[in-house]
């Protein structure tokens, strides 16, 4: 066999360069989880990407479509399980607007409480494992440290740490612990000066800030064309937090702001990030002072059989904009229940995010989408 | 509450009927032409619904049309949602996509293909996106088993 012809570098930039097919994933570290994504590359700029998805895809739809409204629960929050309290709550609130019915005060602060606290948990792992992609890997430590009191707040109140399946048609499973209300408070008042921490190893980092400044553009007309939601959003100057705009579960009655940067790169993506767990420490203080007293969850006798009619109800997941479109005939059973999951459609911007970047750029903008696997393929 | 007044009165053929549930507004329109009402939803002042939050289709199994294809719009500048729904035809579950009105739209096609059997018409990629691509079998229809067939 004759040995190809090789060619060295002044020969080869004259113009018949070949471009190269590499794989990225399923097992590539930066892709937390299993996606991959096959990158044609021309030196070490990405002319194209093609991902594919479904590795973990479990059929969650056609399962609930076999399942009570309450057996359904617990497989909401085997989707974004960073934050399963929001896929719970998501749902919850749903089948409550199909039954046309509200939780009790007490229950729906309670339910803020608990999804805010996933909240910063979910924020936290973020930048953590955004930054050790990006080989940083002190502030991983000391992200995780915090996220772990909060799952151990977590479990405290809902026995579990990542799955918590705590809410109930109608409000949630018990009242909170007495021991949360003094421990939680000790956090809550620890945690501004530790985000602060946090700060000081990343915001004017210089290799973080020339790592994802300028990295991942999308405009705000890109993220609208795209269906973009949540801090991708947000980090491109779009004001549109569900929780302000179209407000549920008692957010209107908390005092905070939505956080809107106008940078549209990951590292804006980081900074909205930021400020949303500063926020949601500010909500769940506010939450726990204002708890009103009464009933945790409403009382419903016999199955639970919504009236034949269709709703759909959407909440601001950590990732953005999650829904749930559910279809009931009547029965006990979700005639139809589509579940419209934010980092899937965020995920598609992965192409126009990466094309015409340098390779190790694509790492950064396929994290800053804050991909979870489990919600994406379902 | 989405108003449809002017949609209704700007194409009177096109919407069949307009529903309302707990606030939810949907409108039915007829498969055929339905493509201009979409891109007047997303361009009249009025209504500005930029953002196609999802995409999906329902199998009605044993009731005529059988497939229905469902569009969730939302308007952040009007703060307001609107459903469309468009019921296919039986023999041949196949609507005109629209992706060249939102871009968002071709990965919610590919997969309410990929899961549901409904084809997009001049899609840009119509591929299977969550199961694999030599799958021939569409489960999220009602006539595909829980567990059993299909099962590799």
């Amino acid at each position: 066999m004759a040995q190809p012809e090789i060619k060295l570098g002044e020969e080869r930039r004259g113009g018949d360069t070949e471009t190269m097919e590499i794989n990225m994933g399923p097992q590539h570290p930066s892709t937390h989880g299993v996606f991959r994504a096959v990158v044609e590359l021309d030196g070490e700029t990405v002319v194209k990407v093609v991902p594919h998805l479904g590795y973990l895809h479990r059929g969650i739809e056609k399962i609930a479509e076999n399942r009570t409204y309450h057996q359904i629960i617990p497989l909401t929050d085997r989707l974004d399980y960073m934050a399963g309290a929001s896929n719970n709550l998501g749902y919850c609130l749903a089948v409550e607007k199909l039954l046309g019915i509200e939780a009790p005060p007490r229950a729906q602060f309670i339910r803020v409480i608990i999804t805010e606290l996933s909240r910063i948990s979910s924020h936290l792992f973020w930048a953590g494992a955004t930054a050790h992609d990006l080989g940083a890997m002190t502030p991983f430590f000391y992200m995780v440290r915090e996220r772990e009191q909060i799952l151990f707040f977590l479990e405290m109140i809902t026995g579990a740490r990542l799955t918590p399946s705590f809410f109930r048609i109608g409000g949630v499973a018990m009242d909170l612990p007495p021991e949360f209300h003094d421990e939680c408070m000790k956090f809550i008042k620890a945690f501004p000066p530790r985000v602060d921490e946090y700060e000081a190893l990343l915001t004017e980092n210089v290799i973080w800030k020339s790592r994802t400044k300028g990295v991942g553009y999308l405009s705000a007309e890109d993220c609208i064309a795209l269906g973009i939601s949540g801090p991708m959003a947000r980090a491109a100057g779009i004001n549109w937090d569900l929780r302000k705009n179209q407000p549920y579960s008692s957010y209107d009655k908390f005092d905070f702001k939505a956080a809107i940067y106008n940078g549209c790169d990951a590292y804006d993506r980081y900074r909205v990030r930021m400020m949303e767990m500063r926020q949601s420490n500010e909500i769940v203080r506010q939450a726990l002072e204002g708890l009103p007293e009464g009933d945790y969850s409403v009382t419903m006798k016999g199955a639970l059989k919504p009236p034949a009619g269709e709703v759909y109800k959407a909440i601001e997941a950590p990732r953005g904009e999650l829904g749930f479109y559910i279809i009931s005939d009547g029965t006990v059973q979700p005639f139809r229940m589509k579940i419209r999951a934010p980092t899937f459609v965020n995920l598609q911007s992965l192409a126009k995010m990466s094309e015409g970047r340098l390779f190790s750029d694509m790492v950064a903008s396929l994290a800053s989408v804050d991909l979870v696997l489990a919600e994406v393929d379902r | 509450m989405t108003d449809v007044t002017k949609l209704k009165s700007a194409f009177p053929d096109v919407v069949v009927n307009v529903e309302e549930y707990r606030g939810d507004v949907t409108v039915i329109l007829k498969q055929e032409a339905f493509l201009p009402v979409c891109t007047f939803l997303r361009d009249d002042p009025d209504y500005s619904f930029r953002f196609l939050a999802d995409v999906t289709a329902v199998d009605y199994k044993d009731k005529t049309p059988r497939f229905v294809v469902v569009y969730h719009l939302l308007s952040h500048e009007h703060n307001q949602r609107l459903r469309l729904k468009v019921p296919l035809d039986d023999m041949n579950p196949e609507i005109e996509t629209v992706v060249n009105i939102w871009p968002t739209a071709n990965w919610h096609e590919r997969e309410t293909y990929d899961l549901m059997g409904v084809k997009f018409l001049n899609h840009p990629d119509l591929r299977r996106i969550l199961l694999p691509y030599h799958w021939d079998c569409h489960p999220l229809r009602k006539d595909y088993p829980l567990e059993g067939k299909g099962e590799e």
